[in-house]
């Protein structure tokens, strides 16, 4: 075959997969939307939930996922960040740095459920803290980690050497160097991984209904129980109480997705146009 | 009078032996380049000036490398006073991806100068003596990824100034800079000697001969021939320095 034809060829299969990807994902978003927007008023989204999810609205599903995805970004963000740092810039790479990293891998790639199953043994019942936010936003935080870890440590050995050596050659420590500048210039990176993650927190089901329980009142702290919106969404779905209702959550969900996405879109490019 | 001393100075790298009995005099404010071809262990040695190599794994180093008389591997040395002292300025031109005024003060601030009025004192020093002050006064904000190459290294060495380093290493400063900015930096190597001890890796020998005091040559680790910049050009004593030097090889 001649270099041309092929080329033209390859440029259109290419270009099918890439609109085919699209069609799919914008297929869904507008299904769902379609569904669900009509539902979607003020009234939906203030009030409690009633008769098990049938009547009134979905409050406290808004409210539990807030108390889950916050909770479980500040305890995974600070432990995802430091794992990498300490990888990446304490320990040299040698079979112990691999191991590490071969079991944060594995630990990406574990079913939802059996985080919850753990959680709900250790936190719930060992350490006694019950469905609660806490159980589960713990759990949450604990899928996370392999992700944040991840990209935090990509982003961090992509900061070049010699902004280190500067460091040093200035008089400065290896810390200095590592708060001052390696992990500034990594942050989009890390962000990325941190909002990655935020989405797994969001739409997880599985391991929530183990340990942050079911409740439909809406959480008052971070030690009581709450439904997310995803496992309301999900009750909703399965158990045939209403589906008008289960794509009017989903609605939410799809929007607080595509919203965080894009602020942090946003607020990504101003950063990088400060610091590269 | 002599800032930097050397005795029988070896460094491996794991089993590998990078430099071989270097005794080397660096003469206080004078220029001392060192050349020889790729890999003979140019940069390998200026980072043992600072203990920069403390950093790569597998290094051992043999010998003694002394600052103003002291030994700074056997003794206990103040690491972040001595490479404070001893600044380096790099290949590439690396200024953070900050602000100009922010790279100026990055190493006063890492060294607890917190003071605004005497960060900007310290600011207008440093650029003044690279000769940037005046280009840059009015832009001190803006990024200083937006310089030129060149600016960016004048930058990178006021960044040294302002932590008042006593001995600048250059390891190939130009060699990333077009002909004209590479006579400016020369230019300002020159005028810095009257206060700084200046040691520059060069691959151009022409660069060498120009701004050079002394000069020491290098070959697969060894320092083949070390003396006044004129006699090693002029009449070098070793055949291999020669061929070098007339481009019979490197
Ligand atoms: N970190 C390291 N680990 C192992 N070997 C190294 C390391 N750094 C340098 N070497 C080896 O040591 C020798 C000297 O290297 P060095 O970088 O000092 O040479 P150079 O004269 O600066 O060369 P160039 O002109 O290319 O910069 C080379 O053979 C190099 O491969
Ligand atoms: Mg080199």
């Amino acid at each position: 075959m001649n270099p041309k034809l092929s080329q033209i060829i390859a440029k259109i299969c290419l270009g099918l997969a890439m609109l085919f990807t699209i069609s799919i994902l914008i297929f869904i978003i507008i299904y769902i939307l379609f569904h669900g927007l009509p539902i979607l008023t003020y009234q939906f989204l203030s009030s409690p939930i009633q008769e098990m999810g049938k009547k009134g609205g979905i409050f406290p599903s808004i409210v539990s996922t807030l108390y889950l995805v916050i909770t479980s970004v500040v305890v995974a963000t600070p432990l995802g960040v430091g794992t990498a740092v300490y990888i990446t810039e304490y320990t040299k790479k040698n079979k112990i740095t691999d191991i590490i990293q071969f079991g944060s891998d594995c630990l990406a790639g574990i079913p939802s459920i059996i985080y919850g199953l753990f959680g709900f043994t250790f936190f719930v019942i060992f350490l006694g803290m019950g469905w609660s936010i806490l159980s589960g936003s713990l759990t949450l935080a604990i899928m996370m980690l392999p992700t944040i870890i991840r990209t935090s440590e990509q982003a961090i050995r992509s900061v070049p050497q010699s902004y280190r050596d500067v460091t040093y050659s200035l008089g400065g420590s290896k810390w200095q160097g590592i708060k001052n500048i390696v992990i500034p210039k990594a942050l989009p990176g890390i962000l990325t991984g941190v909002i990655l993650s935020m989405g797994r927190a969001l739409s997880e089901t599985a391991a929530l209904i183990f340990t942050a329980g079911m409740s439909i009142r809406t959480p008052t702290s971070i030690f009581s129980s709450g439904r997310s919106m995803a496992v309301h969404f999900y009750t909703l779905a399965r158990e045939g109480l209403s589906l008008p209702m289960a794509y009017g959550t989903a609605s939410v969900l799809i929007i607080s997705i595509l919203f965080i996405n894009f602020i942090s879109y946003i607020l990504m490019n101003q950063y990088l146009k400060k610091y590269s | 009078m002599v800032k930097i001393k050397t005795v029988n100075l070896n460094l491996f790298y794991g089993s590998f032996k990078a430099l071989s009995n270097i005794n080397l005099d660096v003469k206080k404010n004078q220029i001392t380049a060192f050349i020889g071809s790729s890999g003979c262990g140019k940069t390998s040695l200026l980072r043992c000036l600072n203990r920069m190599n403390d950093f790569i794994r597998g290094v051992k180093i043999e010998g003694e490398v002394l600052i103003d008389g002291k030994e700074i591997y056997k003794n206990v040395v103040d690491l972040t006073n001595l490479r404070r002292r001893i600044g380096m300025v790099f290949q590439r031109p690396n200024p953070f991806p900050l602000s100009i005024y922010d790279n100026v003060i990055y190493g006063p601030k890492v060294h607890g100068i917190n003071h605004q009025e005497n960060l900007m004192e310290i600011t207008k020093k440093a650029l003044s003596s690279v000769f940037l002050w005046r280009e840059l006064k009015n832009k001190l904000n803006d990024s200083a990824l937006d310089l030129s190459g060149e600016q960016q290294q004048r930058l990178c060495i006021a960044r040294l100034l302002a932590v008042h380093a006593e001995v600048l290493l250059m390891d190939e400063p130009c060699s990333t800079l077009d002909p004209i900015a590479t006579a400016k930096i020369e230019e300002l190597i020159m005028e810095l000697k009257k206060k700084y001890t200046i040691v520059i890796v060069s691959h151009n020998m022409q660069q060498a001969a120009r701004v050079s005091d002394y000069t020491g040559f290098f070959l697969l680790g060894e320092m083949v021939e070390f003396g006044k910049t004129e006699k090693i050009f002029t009449a070098p004593k070793d055949k291999r320095t020669e061929d070098y030097i007339t481009g019979k090889f490197g």
